[in-house]
C-alpha cells in the first residue's frame, strides 16, 4: 500500500466543519476538468492511489484514466462502497425491500437478476451482497483496484447490529472476484478490530479517523493508541487534520509519530496543498525516496 | 442492564437497533416488525430474538423499555399499550397525528412515572445545544425573529409510494422534515400562540406536500418563519439550519457550526467576543460510545437509557415537548387550508376560512388534476 492516498470528499462537497465550505467545493468541482486537474496535480506530486466512493460521478474519472493509460501509469483506485445516501434515500422512497429490488442489476444480466431473486426467496443475504458489490464495482472495470473498502455507514451499522458475517462475505468476495484486499472504514476502530479478529480476519486493513484532538474517534484516543500499539491491524488514518481544526504541521507530526500506521488518506483541492502534505509526510515519516519528486522539490 | 425491544425496522429502527445493541448498559431482548423477511435475516445473522406480534411481545417478553420506530399513524396505539404495561418508551418523531393523543399519553406516562422520549435528535446536536445555552444566557437580548430551515433530496422525481408519501399515515414533508425545525424553534422560543400564511405545496409527490412555509407568532411579539423543502436535490443530504435575530446580535447554526455575531457593549457569555464568533462541531461535540451517522443519534439513546437508570421522568424531548410540536403541525395543517390571507382583487371569492364542503373539495380536486394533466399546475396547493 502507498503511504499517502488522495481521498475524494472535497469533490463531493463534504466538509465536516462548514456547510459553506462544502457548497463552495461542490460548485468548484461541478465539472470533470476541475476534478481531473487535482488528480493530475496529485499524480505529478507522486501520489499513485485515489481512494474514492462508488458515486456515479466517479465513472467519468474512471473512463478518463482508462483512456489514458500512459498518463496514469501505476495508478490505482481504492473504491469505497457503497455511496450510502443513494440507498438511504431509496429506503425513504421505496421502503426496505423496494430499495433492495431497485438496486439489483437488470437487463443483460439475466442470470444475476435470477440469482438476486432467489437470494431474497432463500433468505440468504450472501447472494444479494455479492450482487450489490458487483454492481458498485462496475465503473472500475479494467482498472487496478488492489484494495476495496466498505464505507463506514455500512461497516458501523453491521458492527452495531452484530451482523459480522457480512464482513466475511465482503472479504471473501473481494478477494476471489477482484483479487483485492478487503478494507473497512469505521468510526469505531477499537470495537471493529475486535469483531474482525473474532471472525478470523487476520491483520485487516482498517481506515478510521486518527487525529490529535480525538475527533470522531469513538472509544477515545487512548483506546485507539492501544489498538495501534498492539498491532494486528493495517491502519489507514483519515481526518488527520480534523476538517481543518488542527494546523497541518502539528497534525502530520502527531499522526506520523503513532505506531503501525500504514497510510494516510487526505483530501486536498490545490497542487499547493497536495505538495505541502507530501512534504510534511515525507519529512515526518522519513520517507526515502521522498514522496516529492526531485524535480518538483527543486522547482 | 436495561432490557429493550425495538419495534419497526425501517431506516430509523435499524439504526436505533445497531446503537442499542452496541450500548454497554442495554440488553436487546427482542425486535418486532411486520416483515417476516427482515426478521428472518436478522434472526439468522445476528441471533436476536424476533417477534411478529407487538401485543404478544408486550405480554410475553419481560421489558424495561421499548423503542417504537413504526409509521407515525400507529404510534398512539402502540405507545399506549406499552405505557399500560409500565414500560418506558422512546418513540420516533413526529409523536402522534393528534395533539390530544400526544397530551393524553404524556399525562399517562407522568402518572405512572415512566421515562418518555421522542426522537427529535437535533436537540442533541452540539451546535444547537450551544444556541440553546446562548439564548438561556440572554446573549441575543430579546429575540425578534427566527428562521428555521430544512432542505434535502428525498423526493426528487414523481414516483415512490410508501407510508412516508401518505399524510394520513404521518408521511410527507411536514411530518418528516418540517417537524425538525418546528421542534428546534419550540425549544428556542417556546410555544407559538398562532401561525399564518402557511403554504403546503406539492412538487413531485402525488399524495402529500414537498414544501412547507409558514409564519409562527410567539407571545411577546417574537416571530419565526419556516422554510422547508425535501425535493431540493442541490443538497447532498438533509440540512437543518436555524437563524435567530435579537436586539444584541444574530446566531446562525447548523449541525456543523454555530456562528454568533454579538453587538458591542452587550453582555457576553464566557469565551465570546463582540463581532463574529464561530464554534465548530469539532470543538463542541462530546464523544459517544458508538458512532453511527452522527453523534446526536447516540447521544439521544444514551440520554434515554441514563434516565431510565436514574429513574428521571423529566428530561430532554419528553412526550410533553413532542406534543407541542404536534400541536404546531396541526395548526399549520389548518392554516394551509385558508390559502392567501389578503387578495389582490376583492371581487374574487373570499379566502376560505372554514373547511370547504366535501362536494366543493371534490370539485377542486378534479379541476386541479385537470390542470395537472394540461401541464398548467406547477405544484399548486395539495
Amino acid at each position: 500500500m502507498d503511504r499517502l492516498l488522495l481521498g475524494d470528499n472535497q469533490f463531493f462537497g463534504i466538509n465536516h466543519m462548514s456547510e459553506e465550505k462544502a457548497r463552495a467545493q461542490a460548485m468548484r468541482f461541478r465539472a470533470l476538468p476541475a476534478v481531473l486537474e487535482v488528480l493530475d496535480a496529485a499524480y505529478d506530486e507522486g501520489i499513485r492511489t485515489f481512494m474514492c466512493t462508488t458515486h456515479e460521478r466517479m465513472a467519468a474519472v474512471c473512463d478518463h484514466v482508462r483512456a489514458h493509460p500512459d498518463r496514469y501509469a501505476g495508478f490505482a483506485f481504492y473504491p469505497g462502497m457503497p455511496y450510502a445516501h443513494k440507498y438511504a434515500n431509496a429506503v425513504t422512497e421505496d421502503g426496505m425491500l423496494g430499495a433492495i429490488k431497485r438496486f439489483l442489476p437488470d437487463g443483460g444480466l439475466l442470470s444475476a437478476a435470477v440469482r438476486g431473486g432467489s437470494s431474497v426467496a432463500r433468505k440468504d443475504i450472501e447472494g444479494l451482497t455479492t450482487l450489490l458489490i458487483d454492481a458498485e464495482m462496475k465503473i472500475f472495470d479494467g482498472l487496478r483496484t488492489p484494495v476495496i473498502f466498505l464505507q463506514n455507514v455500512v461497516v458501523d451499522l453491521l458492527l452495531g447490529l452484530g451482523f459480522t458475517d457480512a464482513f466475511r462475505i465482503f472479504a471473501d468476495h473481494v478477494r476471489t472476484r477482484y483479487d483485492a484486499e478487503p478494507g473497512f472504514i469505521t468510526m469505531n476502530l477499537p470495537v471493529l478490530v475486535n469483531a474482525l479478529q473474532d471472525i478470523g480476519l487476520e491483520n485487516p486493513i482498517v481506515c478510521s479517523n486518527i487525529n490529535k484532538i480525538g475527533f470522531r474517534m469513538c472509544g477515545g484516543l487512548e483506546a485507539y493508541e492501544t489498538v495501534l500499539r498492539t498491532g494486528g491491524v493495517r491502519a489507514v488514518a483519515m481526518s488527520v487534520f480534523a476538517s481543518g481544526a488542527i494546523q497541518p504541521e502539528e497534525a502530520v507530526e502527531w499522526v506520523c509519530n503513532q505506531p503501525n500506521i500504514e497510510a494516510i488518506v487526505f483530501g486536498a483541492s490545490s497542487r499547493r496543498n497536495i505538495r505541502h502534505t507530501c512534504e510534511l509526510v515525507s519529512e515526518h515519516w522519513g520517507l526515502s525516496p521522498s514522496l516529492v519528486p526531485a524535480a518538483a522539490a527543486a522547482g | 442492564m436495561i432490557r429493550v425491544a425495538v419495534v419497526g425496522l425501517g431506516k430509523m429502527g435499524i439504526s436505533h437497533l445497531a446503537l442499542l445493541r452496541a450500548h454497554p448498559k442495554v440488553e436487546l431482548v427482542a425486535v418486532c416488525d411486520s416483515s417476516s423477511y427482515v426478521l428472518s435475516v436478522l434472526r439468522k445473522y445476528t441471533g436476536v430474538s424476533t417477534q411478529a406480534d407487538y401485543a404478544k411481545m408486550l405480554r410475553d417478553v419481560p421489558l424495561d423499555a421499548v423503542l417504537i420506530a413504526t409509521p407515525t399513524g400507529t404510534h398512539a396505539r402502540m405507545v399506549r399499550s406499552a405505557l399500560e404495561r409500565g414500560v418506558h418508551v422512546f418513540c420516533e418523531k413526529p409523536f402522534t397525528l393528534r395533539r390530544t393523543d400526544s397530551e393524553e399519553l404524556a399525562s399517562v406516562a407522568k402518572e405512572r412515572g415512566l421515562v418518555t422520549q421522542v426522537g427529535y435528535h437535533n436537540r442533541f446536536v452540539a451546535a444547537f445545544q450551544e444556541v440553546k445555552a446562548l439564548l438561556d444566557a440572554g446573549a441575543l437580548g430579546t429575540v425578534t425573529h427566527a428562521l428555521g430551515e430544512a432542505y434535502g433530496p428525498v423526493v426528487t422525481k414523481p414516483k415512490g409510494s410508501t407510508w412516508r408519501s401518505r399524510r394520513a399515515e404521518g408521511g410527507g414533508c411536514l411530518y418528516d422534515y418540517a417537524a425538525h425545525p418546528i421542534d428546534l424553534l419550540n425549544w428556542f422560543l417556546g410555544e407559538p400562540v398562532g401561525v399564518g400564511g402557511t403554504v403546503l405545496k406539492r412538487v413531485f409527490s402525488r399524495e402529500t406536500e414537498d414544501e412547507v412555509f409558514s409564519t409562527l407568532y410567539y407571545p411577546g411579539g417574537s416571530t419565526a418563519q419556516i422554510s422547508v423543502n425535501w425535493s431540493d436535490e442541490s443538497y447532498r443530504k438533509m440540512t437543518t439550519r436555524v437563524t435567530l435575530w435579537g436586539t444584541a446580535g444574530r446566531i446562525v447554526a447548523d449541525r456543523q457550526e454555530c456562528q454568533v455575531y454579538l453587538s458591542d457593549g452587550a453582555p457576553r457569555p464566557r469565551g465570546y467576543e463582540a463581532g463574529w464568533n464561530v464554534r465548530y462541531t469539532t470543538e463542541l461535540t462530546e464523544p459517544v460510545w458508538f458512532y453511527l451517522r452522527g453523534e446526536e443519534y447516540s447521544a439521544q439513546i444514551s440520554h434515554f437509557i441514563e434516565r431510565i437508570e436514574g429513574a428521571q421522568s423529566d428530561g430532554l424531548n419528553g412526550f410533553d415537548s413532542a406534543a407541542v410540536a404536534d400541536g404546531v403541525i396541526a395548526m399549520l395543517l389548518a392554516d394551509a387550508e385558508k390559502g392567501a390571507g389578503t387578495r389582490l382583487y376583492e371581487s374574487e371569492p373570499p379566502a376560505v376560512t372554514a373547511r370547504p364542503s366535501r362536494r366543493l373539495r371534490l370539485r377542486r380536486r378534479l379541476v386541479a388534476s385537470g390542470q395537472a394533466r394540461a401541464g398548467l399546475d406547477a405544484g399548486g396547493g395539495s
